[in-house]
């Protein structure tokens, strides 16, 4: 038995790194699509931040919803949307998943319960309330997670959310991603308070911080706080310690922070770390890593070809989808 | 055919959407034991109980979010703001989300909301309790902005609206909550996007929408007296306008006469009168006339307040002066 459980173990790390590797080497496409004027608008990447979404959504089960903020392409392929859609959503085609009109900010896959990328900070906080009041009246035991940065703490939203899903006793997971910037300030320029999940306290509701930097620790945070909220305790506050890696977004010149610091945080780099973590407890081979790190390139190269050879909207679906016929 | 007010056509169209179909509840401030402000909700609290008459913390962009959440998980919730000045907390619930997230997901999501508001002065409320902003929101694609004048209306609207999977703004008058008005015991609509000519004549149009339709009619009456026969048209809906009725009254009598109680200034009308420049300049006999607030934060001292708002008196002159009386 034993061996058998170190067995699934394996397979699920196996995923976490597959996952992540994923991520990243999207991410980096986005970088290189963007360079070349591609993807227009807005591109905020994820890089550095992996194990907080590939942890976390490991511990959901299918009929769960997410909501989540702009940074959104590593919770979406956490959540297992489509690679392909996500790309051409990104390069603006007609086969991406909001059919061009979301973009980078605004991924979407309601089959997946995966309710959309929100680009107002705090905005999708009110909302996850309100789909926790949909979950609670249905009774199909599902939970919503909204995912946030430290930068929402700010916003009254925020703070709303907290009050109402608490006295409401609402299935909601909030997971904070404090990746310590609000766009160039940092926390300690913007909040009065470093430990960030200490606010629930003020509206009655658990929480705990998480180190989301590992993916293993993420998924352990996670499932204690899934654990008490499916069982109907009311909503949880998970905050997530992690940094970004590169910049706010696409035009950001980093001008904020030190190099120093950021080296800092690259040795905590979530995918090598796991990686060297995984090859020194036997657990895989650096060709086993080879094998997923290529399946990863081909995958990513295929998105890439898909959206660049798919049709960009047609103009005269300039008037569809504004409203419910 | 019963006479009833406006209020109770309101709240029997609520009370029906609540015993039709268990999807449905009210969320807002102070609508639970103390009946609502204006007194709608009367009664609910007992006959449905707390879990379908929610009464929410004073959190304007929380609730009204929650609200655009629950809609997105397959709630029919009806949202009351008290009133519309209130509505500007939870402006980027209802901007940013609820217009846009239909278009954004490319069609993946419906948002079947309800939000109730009181628009209007008159109640010596001063400045930050009188206004009247819906024509803000109807500038605004993705949502639909309703404004009944009647209770025959109001009825029918509110039917209306709870057969559609939009968001809608839908906008009660603080002032006609008393007034009276047939409303047929069977079941009935009326349209969203269809105005209404509520009185017919052939000498001025005069275009209004709410309690200003009142207003019109009220002078309309006296005019028939002098010999002066005018048409009253009832916009009813704001967003989707239906423009066609109003151009199709110009027409015939030639005469325009818009009355609004909002500010001049960018006010609805000044889009009506453009519509009636684009499609009907060549019928004109002489300029649109427009009758509105003035430029004012509405102050409180009753003879400073009625001075503000615009007065039959206003649209008596305005026909006149187009007559040449």
């Amino acid at each position: 038995m034993a061996t058998k459980q170190i067995a699934v173990d394996k397979q699920q790390l196996m995923e976490f790194y597959r996952q992540m590797a994923l991520i990243r080497r999207f991410e980096d496409m986005c970088a290189e699509k963007y360079a070349e004027g591609k993807i227009g608008g807005f591109v905020h990447l994820y890089v550095g931040e992996e194990a907080v979404a590939v942890g976390a959504f490991s511990a959901l089960e299918p009929r769960d919803l997410i909501m989540t903020h702009y940074r959104d392409h590593g919770h979406a392929i956490a959540r297992g949307v489509d690679t392909k859609k996500m790309m051409a959503e990104l390069l603006g085609k007609s086969t991406g998943t909001s059919k061009g009109k979301g973009g980078s900010m605004h991924i979407f896959d309601a089959s997946k319960g995966f309710l959309g990328g929100y680009a107002i900070v705090a905005a999708m906080l009110p909302m996850a309330v309100g789909l926790a009041m949909g979950a609670k009246f249905k009774k199909d035991g599902s939970i919503v997670v909204c995912i946030f940065g430290d930068g929402a703490m700010q916003e009254g939203e925020y703070h709303e959310s907290m009050l109402l899903a608490s006295l409401w006793n609402l299935p909601v997971l909030f997971l904070l991603e404090n990746n310590g910037y609000g766009m160039g300030v940092s926390l300690e320029n913007s909040y009065p308070l470093k430990e960030l999940y200490k606010t629930a306290a003020a509206y009655n509701v658990e929480a705990a911080p998480v180190d989301g930097m590992d993916v293993e620790g993420m998924r352990q945070g996670m499932l204690k706080a899934v654990e008490y909220v499916r069982s109907g305790k009311g909503p949880y506050l998970l905050e997530a310690t992690c940094y970004r890696f590169k910049g706010h977004s696409m035009a950001d010149p980093m001008s904020y922070r030190t190099r120093a610091e950021e080296e800092f945080w690259k040795k905590k780099d979530p995918i090598a770390s796991f990686k060297r973590r995984l090859i020194a407890a036997n657990l895989t081979t650096e060709a086993d890593i080879q094998k997923i790190e290529a399946a990863v390139e081909k995958e990513v190269q295929d998105a890439a070809k898909f959206a660049e050879e798919s049709p960009a909207p047609d103009v005269k679906d300039l008037y569809t989808d504004i409203y419910v016929e | 055919m019963p006479v009833i007010t406006y209020r109770d056509a309101i709240h029997d169209a609520l009370r029906e959407a609540l015993i039709k179909d268990d999807r449905v509840f009210i969320m807002g401030e102070d609508i639970g034991p103390y009946g609502g402000s204006y007194a709608v909700t009367k009664g609910f609290i007992d006959e449905f109980g707390p879990q379908r008459i929610i009464d929410t913390p004073i959190a304007e962009s929380g609730f009204v979010g929650a609200g655009v959440g629950a809609a997105i998980n397959g709630m029919r919730p009806i949202v009351e703001i008290m009133t519309i000045n209130f509505s500007l907390l939870a402006l980027d619930q209802i901007v940013n989300n609820a217009a846009k997230i239909r278009s954004m997901s490319g069609g993946q999501v419906k948002i079947p909301l309800i939000v109730r508001t009181v628009s209007g002065g008159g109640n010596q409320l001063a400045a930050t309790h009188s206004q009247s902003l819906e024509h803000w929101y109807a500038t605004v694609p993705g949502l639909k902005v309703v404004c009944p004048s009647t209770p025959y209306d109001i009825k029918g609207l509110f039917r209306a609206s709870m057969k559609e999977e939009n968001p809608i703004l839908f906008v009660e008058h603080s002032l006609l909550y008393r007034s009276r008005g047939e409303v047929p015991e069977g079941d009935y609509t009326v349209p969203i996007g269809l105005s209404d000519v509520k009185r017919q004549g052939k000498d001025v149009t005069l275009v209004s929408y709410s309690r200003m339709v009142h207003v019109a009619l009220s002078a309309a009456e006296k005019l028939a007296q002098e010999g002066i026969d005018c048409e009253v048209v009832d916009l009813r809906t704001l967003r989707p306008l239906d423009s066609n009725t109003v151009v199709k009254s110009v027409m015939k009598t030639n005469r325009a006469v818009l009355i609004e109680e909002t500010w001049k200034s960018g006010g609805f009308m000044a889009e009506v009168a453009s519509r009636i420049y684009e499609e009907a300049f060549d019928y004109l006999d002489g300029p649109v006339k427009r009758i509105a607030g003035k430029e004012v934060p509405l102050p409180y001292a009753r003879n400073l307040e009625l001075a503000a708002m615009p007065s039959e008196a206003e649209v008596l002159q305005a026909v006149h002066d187009l007559m040449g009386r």
